[in-house]
């Protein structure tokens, strides 16, 4: 299970992160973000070492959500040196996602 | 490779119908249920409250969940994968999914159910996840206290307008005739909502914003005037296509592009192979028919799986008879 960051800790967790950091913006009443969230949680952990992988409820952390214009769930962002490197909107497959990232994966 | 004797592609009302039935009469079917997609389209929804046997009615994704649980209950397998190529082969069928898993099946159930519908405007897909969307149930909750639009005249665009009126400061509905396809049930509840507004006899013919949504503009079909629309918000519900891009060159497609069925049966054109649900109905499209169909199309598959086996059995017993007999005398 890939970490929970929250409108305090966005900052902290994957702004200032070394790594590039793919966060899940995500919802409880989100069906299609159920779906694909054990797939990026399958991504995180067959690339530990190049991705750090964390998750925001949206319900809960709308600062941040807003902030990065968030509308529609699930989006997933890569984060690079605290800038947006990439943004996928909605749930795919796997073999979708891993192609979509395939730039930092 | 796992030989199986039927695989079902889809697992809406229809695809797990078929697999409750099919499991029942111990086909042992294999259901492939997308990887992302599985439950269909009722995952995406609130309350369903025309399914029958729910009075105080049912959660979409609840009622998917159920129907799962039941199909395996009874030993359907759901595979949560999505099929990359299906080969139809009469006898073996040959399906191969995007994670690589092979299958031959003797009977295939199609029940791929349709793909939402887009305006096809310049800006739809830049836009797309940045004020425009398919899915009122996901995003609605971004736009509190702002102005939301809905495109569309049917059922699910009046069940999404009223869905919005929760967060949205206003909803405007948008459709291009001046009669609304809803239900009557739906029109009532949508006429006593005081947030909700109508733009009949409209449609959006151009969707504005660089990095997000600011507005559009809706020329009125009968006048051809134009006038701006500033929502930040937009909700695309005008319909859905029927997916067979998996077969469509397999099998006999009708002229508006929906799968073709023999008469009220769900055999298609290739021996073997039956559909069911959204993707052979262009005119009722409810969960219940979609279930309904998936109930014929696994009967269809059990009759067929029966006559196989024993036109099967029936070669093998003469083959076994033709061994002991002596040898023809050439004449």
């Amino acid at each position: 299970m890939s970490t929970e960051v929250t409108d305090a800790t966005f900052e902290e967790t994957v702004l200032k992160s070394d790594k590039p950091v793919l966060v899940d913006f995500w919802a409880p009443w989100c069906g299609p973000c159920r779906m694909v969230s054990p797939i990026v949680d399958q991504i995180a952990e067959e690339n530990t070492e190049k991705l750090k992988v964390v998750k925001v409820n949206t319900d809960e952390n709308l600062e941040t959500a807003s902030k990065y214009g968030i509308t529609s769930i699930p989006a997933l962002y890569v984060f690079k040196d605290g800038e947006v490197a990439k943004s996928i909107i909605g749930a795919r497959p796997k073999p979708a996602l891993e192609d979509e990232l395939s730039d930092f994966i | 490779m796992t030989d199986t004797q039927l695989v079902i592609i889809g697992s809406g009302p229809a695809g797990y119908t078929a697999a409750v039935y099919a499991a029942r009469a111990n086909l042992s079917p294999v259901v492939i249920a997308g990887s992302v997609t599985a439950g269909g389209e009722l995952m995406n929804t609130t309350d369903v409250e025309n399914y029958p046997g729910f009075p105080a009615g049912v959660q979409g994704p609840e009622l998917m969940e159920s129907m799962r649980e039941q199909a395996e209950k009874f030993g359907a397998e759901v595979i949560y994968d999505d099929v990359a190529t299906l080969k139809l082969e009469p006898g073996a069928h040959q399906i191969e999914t995007a994670l690589g898993a092979r299958y031959t099946a003797q009977a295939v159930i199609l029940a791929t159910g349709s793909a939402y519908r887009e305006l096809n405007l310049p800006n739809e897909k830049k836009l797309s996840g940045h004020g425009v969307s398919w899915c009122a149930t996901c995003d609605g909750f971004f736009f509190r206290n702002q102005h939301i639009a809905v495109v569309g005249g049917g059922d699910s665009a009046l069940e999404e307008a009223t869905f919005l009126t929760r967060f949205a400061s206003k909803v405007t509905l948008i459709h291009r005739r001046q009669e609304l396809r809803a239900s009557q049930a739906m029109q009532d509840r949508a006429a006593a909502d005081e947030k909700l507004e109508y733009l009949l006899d409209s449609e959006v013919t151009e969707i504005h914003g660089e990095d997000s949504l600011t507005g559009l503009t809706v020329r009125n079909t009968v006048s051809g005037e134009t006038a701006e629309l500033p929502v930040t918000g937009l909700f695309v519900a005008i319909g859905s296509d029927p997916r067979t891009s998996l077969f469509a060159d397999q099998l006999s497609l009708r002229s508006d592009g929906y799968l073709n069925v023999e008469g009220r049966t769900s055999k298609t054109a290739v021996e073997g192979v039956f559909a069911a649900g959204d993707v052979i109905d262009s005119v009722y499209r409810q969960a219940i028919t979609a279930a309904g169909s998936g109930c014929s199309a696994a009967l269809d598959a059990e009759h067929y799986l029966a006559d196989l086996d024993a036109v099967t059995k029936q070669a093998e017993a003469v083959a076994a008879e033709a061994s002991q007999a002596p040898a023809p005398i050439a004449s």
